[in-house]
């Protein structure tokens, strides 16, 4: 009799989440853009068809980037997601080639022991059987280790672990339910029976001999099915819901799908695809600096899931950006933090039925505010014609060694240019932007875009790399847009400037914006190594840390950014460096207040070591009389 | 058998307090680390509210303190600190090693570096400079621009390094307003064709005759009070200073261009004095000064018997408080002494 | 019984001037001094107006719209508020350490909650 009532939550559960994420697909599907649509049907042939393949095994199943970044969490992790994917796929075969039948119904697969308590004995049989045992006993080492890690995070070396709420416990428990009682379950029939292999034989026989076996195996093969079916019921309402949705995440973001400016389908598959694992809590600097543990990005994904008031949250962020380059799903998880700051910009409300099984989409009138013009005092004068056009920068006001310093750079290297806000001129209106308010925002841009136009300049060079990430990613210009240093990069390439070398250890800090914010990583580390002795430190380029002087963040405290300086800064100079170089005006004057070490802009440094060029004297100046030529 | 005293520091409390202690009979060692003593004294020319010369009072002090009772060790750092029951064992940066009965410590203040406040362009722009800076000027007797010329008008910025969160000094330095009122009245007196504005965000005039000083500078020397705190200064096309305030009492912004900007550079904890806390074991408070064990009724009592403060290494004070702080801890040194106990 | 004839002196109080503390509104404050203590420390320096960036190009005096939340007279400050880039100078400069960028956030924020003064 291949049948039990016991199988019955097993059935029903599978049923139901298997259709539940087939029409969940559907509406996502539904629900994309028309261009994504076409995006991610193009996605499912082709090389991103085979590439989605391979990420979802080397990531989805081995977990490859967690066990990069912390072993024992990865080990963790895929001994979990790839060995329950082994037992499936190997218990399958076994139903397969030693059932009763061919393509039997999943019951029989995942409870083979119960109806063939016979199998196994000896030969290939056995050797089978000594397989599935060892995935068993996989899986299980890395459960062990995650109830551990429950309750002691230090062991799998992660400083804090995610909180939980009730229903994420109940599914929570359900799940480290499953592997135990099947290995009881298992074990016991063994026992009754004198099968199983190294691991089930041996516990069966062990337990057999002092329990009743053969009447203590069914109640542990309910519990078996229970316990997976109250898994895969209440998973779609939990952070497990990540397993069936990162697959999904990972076909559209491979089709070339990317989160933009909007909530939509591709931001809630994103959030359905955080499996809270907690890399980005380690890697958050308020949390290790300023002990400030309930606004990193996994908490936000968990907020946004539960309909939340993301506010508090959303704005508590310094933007590093450093949770991003660590993320192993590849959420893109700073937009999806920008989004929530632009209060009232999402033309959709979410509104969750059924208790958070379906999200549905109902569109809102949303309060938009009558097109307030709030700039329109702002009056230009045309601006001088130039090659080059230097804008320093608000920031860069309040450190005029730079100023001065890039003055200088650009007088010796003879280029036509003109420094636009020498008098003071217009935000950038990034600032504006990181605070969600990006019509406001706009309006800056525009100003300031008719006033470069006004200009005729080919270049716009600017020290600030907030500034500059603005003008490179909403601006829409004509124009070449450069950082300081990737200009100085080019005066020392074309030869317009001559420079000494200056016998100085340099570390270099790079800007959040700067570096993981455009990508800048290697044009600021040319210029020092051609003026100084640049050394390496452990948090360079991706893993660089943030100086906690970030607009971003409206909510932390003087005193916790002050925490955030003196750790990085601390960090930075650990080698005692003659010098803490940075390439932007922010971070230098955060850094300036946290470290005893001299902390100087990349263009302080260039200007120092500059070789002058002496004034040439024309000898076929005319002159009228003596006196003149002594005073050429 | 004669008691020993080291004093850590030669500046006025430094001195005032080797002379009192050699009077009572006590023999003193006092460590100097410059190679000569009077400490910042040296580098004021007249002193306020009465504008008298500080090499009266300089001399005052070397009167006190020449005395054959003190042994003075110039040139000379603390490199040792290390208590030993009651007697306490100093170390010189000379390999010299002084058993002490009692230490104080008189090491005084250093003036802010104003270079940390970048804004204001010490040591970017020519023609900024320091309150330090502006006295060396009155000493010779010449206050001129780099370029030799004469200044016409000349801003003076309160509270340089005080009463900034942005380089953690939440304290006031008390002497500063009273300081600028001087330096204000006396660059008027020597260039009487001069207009001189000073910046402040307060008037802080707490001492006997400095409000008076304050109507002096107004009335008959024609000083212009404007209150803002300045948030940048720059430099013109025409090699002049420009700075960036508002008036708050008009409620406008104020533009203005200047010849000369002279910073008020606030007290902080000196270096020597950081050492010492360090090797000594003896506690500071939050604004980095030395805490004395009670802010009213002992404030020259340190942490440890036995080791007393005197002077603006406590706290910042102007020279006739420092003069009676270190009267004070003499007191608290010879009780200290009769019985072994504070 | 205080007679009517007591505020019939002849002359005429301008009420316009003053700032009436008692009865002025004083929620907007109270909205942001929750959400940003650091607004209590603010000593009305000027250094904020000083440095702002909007101030360098129209009438915008952030020392003064910080004062006049605090006492209560809001009519003016709402349409002013605008003007701010955003641009985070101030805070920078402040010697208090109060995080005047989060003021003129939250002083929107209340501005736009309040039914009198939302637009």
């Amino acid at each position: 009799m291949q049948f039990d009532p016991f199988v019955i939550p097993f059935n029903i559960g599978l049923y139901f989440i298997l259709i539940y994420v087939v029409a969940r697909s559907i509406l996502w599907f539904r629900d994309l853009s028309k261009p994504d649509k076409l995006r991610l049907q193009r996605g499912f042939f082709g090389n991103a068809f085979a590439l989605s393949l391979k990420e979802i095994f080397m990531e989805s199943l081995i977990h490859r980037k967690i066990l990069k970044t912390n072993l024992r969490l990865g080990y963790m992790h895929m001994s979990l997601a790839f060995g329950w994917f082994l037992l499936i796929f190997f218990g399958t075969i076994e139903a397969d080639i030693f059932g009763v039948k061919h393509l039997n119904a999943p019951y029989k697969a995942i409870f083979f022991r119960f109806f063939h308590p016979d199998h196994g004995r000896m030969g290939f049989e056995a050797a089978y059987g000594f397989l599935m045992d060892l995935i068993l006993a996989f899986i299980l080492s890395g459960l062990l280790l995650a109830v551990i890690k429950r309750f002691y995070s230090k062991i799998v070396g992660m400083k804090k672990t995610t909180r939980l709420k009730l229903t994420d416990r109940i599914a929570l428990t359900s799940l480290w339910l499953i592997f135990p009682s099947r290995l009881l379950a298992e074990s016991f029939t063994s026992g009754a029976y004198g099968t199983g292999s190294f691991l089930t034989g041996s516990l069966g026989n062990w337990l057999a001999t002092f329990l009743p076996a053969q009447q203590l195996a069914y109640p542990f093969w309910w519990l078996y099915s229970i316990s997976l079916g109250t898994f895969f019921i209440l998973l779609p309402i939990t952070r497990y819901m990540h397993i069936p949705t990162e697959l999904f995440l990972i076909f559209m973001r491979n089709s070339g799908i990317k989160t933009g400016d909007k909530a939509g389908t591709y931001t809630e598959v994103q959030t359905y695809s955080c499996s809270s694992c907690g890399i980005c809590i380690d890697a958050c600097q308020l949390n290790f600096s300023a002990g400030i543990t309930n606004i990193q990005s996994a908490y936000l994904m968990k907020a946004i899931r539960n309909n939340d008031d993301v506010s508090e949250i959303a704005h508590n962020c310094l933007m590093c950006g450093r949770c991003d380059q660590k993320c192993p799903v590849g959420i893109e998880l700073s937009p999806i933090r920008m989004i929530q700051r632009r209060e009232g910009e999402a033309e959709n409300d979410i509104r969750n039925i059924y208790k958070g099984y379906f999200r549905s989409r109902q569109t809102v009138i949303s309060e938009k505010s009558p097109a307030s013009v709030n700039y329109n005092f702002l009056r230009g004068n045309d601006p001088a014609k130039a090659d080059i056009l230097y804008f320093a920068g608000c920031m860069t006001h309040l450190t005029p060694t730079i100023k001065n310093s890039m003055i200088k750079i650009l007088d010796a290297s003879g280029v036509n240019y003109s420094f636009i806000d020498e008098q003071g001129g217009v935000c950038c209106g990034r600032p504006l932007m990181l605070a969600g308010q990006d019509k406001e925002a706009r309006e800056l841009i525009n100003f300031n875009s008719q006033m470069i136009w006004k200009s005729g300049a080919r270049t716009l060079v600017t020290s600030c790399p907030i500034c500059y990430k603005i003008f490179k990613e909403s601006y829409y210009l004509d124009v070449e847009v450069l950082h300081h240093t990737q200009f100085i990069k080019t005066l020392i390439d074309d030869g317009l400037v001559k420079l000494n070398f200056l016998r100085k250890k340099v570390v270099y800090h790079s800007p959040c914006d700067l570096g993981r914010g455009s990508l800048v990583y290697d044009e600021p580390k040319e210029v020092l190594r051609h003026v100084s002795k640049l050394e390496s430190s452990n948090f360079e380029d991706g893993n660089s840390l943030c100086c906690g002087g970030s607009l971003a963040n409206t909510k932390i405290s003087y005193a916790d950014k002050k925490k955030i300086a003196c750790d990085a800064a601390m960090e930075l100079t650990r080698n005692s460096p003659d010098i803490l170089a940075t390439a932007c005006p922010l971070c230098k004057k955060t850094f300036s207040a946290a470290t005893n070490t001299r902390v100087a802009d990349i263009s302080e440094i260039v200007a120092e070591a500059l070789i002058l060029n002496p004034v040439k004297k024309n000898s076929t100046i005319h002159v009228a009389s003596l006196k003149e030529l002594a005073n050429i | 058998m004669k008691k020993h005293v080291v004093v850590i520091g030669g500046g006025v409390a430094g001195l005032e307090v080797a002379g009192q202690l050699s009077h009572s009979g006590i023999e003193v060692s006092l460590i100097e680390k410059e190679s000569k003593t009077g400490g910042h004294l040296n580098n004021w020319y007249k002193l306020f509210p009465d504008r008298r010369k500080s090499s009266e009072v300089k001399e005052y002090l070397d009167r006190l303190s020449q005395n054959q009772g003190i042994s003075l060790l110039t040139n000379t750092t603390i490199e040792g600190f290390h208590r030993n029951r009651n007697k306490f064992l100093i170390t010189t940066n000379k390999g010299k090693e002084l058993n002490a009965d009692a230490v104080i410590v008189a090491t005084g203040f250093d003036l802010f570096k104003s270079a940390r406040k970048e804004e204001y362009g010490y040591g970017i722009y020519d023609n900024v400079i320091t309150s330090a800076d502006l006295e060396e000027k009155f000493r010779r007797e010449e206050i001129v621009l780099v370029n030799g010329s004469v200044p016409e008008t000349i801003g003076i910025i309160h509270c340089v390094g005080s009463r900034d969160e942005k380089v953690g000094n939440f304290y006031c330095s008390k002497l500063c307003c009273v300081t600028a009122v001087k330096q204000a009245i006396e660059i008027r007196e020597q260039l009487p064709e001069s207009k001189v504005f000073c910046f402040y965000m307060d008037m802080r005039m707490g001492g006997a005759f400095y409000e008076e000083l304050y109507r002096e500078a107004q009335e008959k020397w024609g000083v212009n009070f404007i209150r803002g705190k300045v948030s940048e200064a720059s430099e013109t096309i025409d090699d002049k200073l420009t700075i960036k305030v508002e008036d708050t009492l008009a409620g406008r912004p104020l533009k203005m261009k200047l010849d000369m900007l002279v910073l008020m550079a606030g007290m902080e904890m000196s270096d020597g004095g950081k050492k010492i806390a360090g090797i000594g074991g003896l506690r500071t408070g939050e604004n980095r000064f030395f805490a004395a064990t009670d802010n009213h009724t002992s404030s020259n009592k340190s942490n440890i018997e036995g080791v007393f403060y005197a002077g603006t290494c406590t706290a910042p004070m102007n020279i006739t408080e420092t003069i009676s702080h270190a009267r004070s801890a003499v007191l608290e040194v010879i009780d200290f002494l009769k019985d072994g106990k504070s | 019984m205080v007679s009517h004839k007591m505020n019939n002196f002849g002359f005429k109080i301008s009420q316009g001037r003053q700032i009436d503390y008692d009865s002025n509104d004083r929620r907007i404050a109270n909205y942001i001094y929750e959400r940003e203590p650091s607004f209590r420390l603010c000593i009305e320096c000027g250094g904020c107006s000083a440095t702002c960036t909007t101030g360098n190009h129209t009438k915008f005096s952030l020392r003064e719209l910080h004062i006049l939340i605090k006492r209560g007279e809001n009519k003016s400050v709402r349409q002013d508020l605008k003007k701010c880039m955003l641009c985070g100078k101030c805070t920078m400069v402040c010697p208090r350490g109060v995080n005047t960028r989060n003021v003129v956030i939250l002083a929107k924020q209340a501005f736009q909650k309040s039914d009198e003064y939302a637009i």
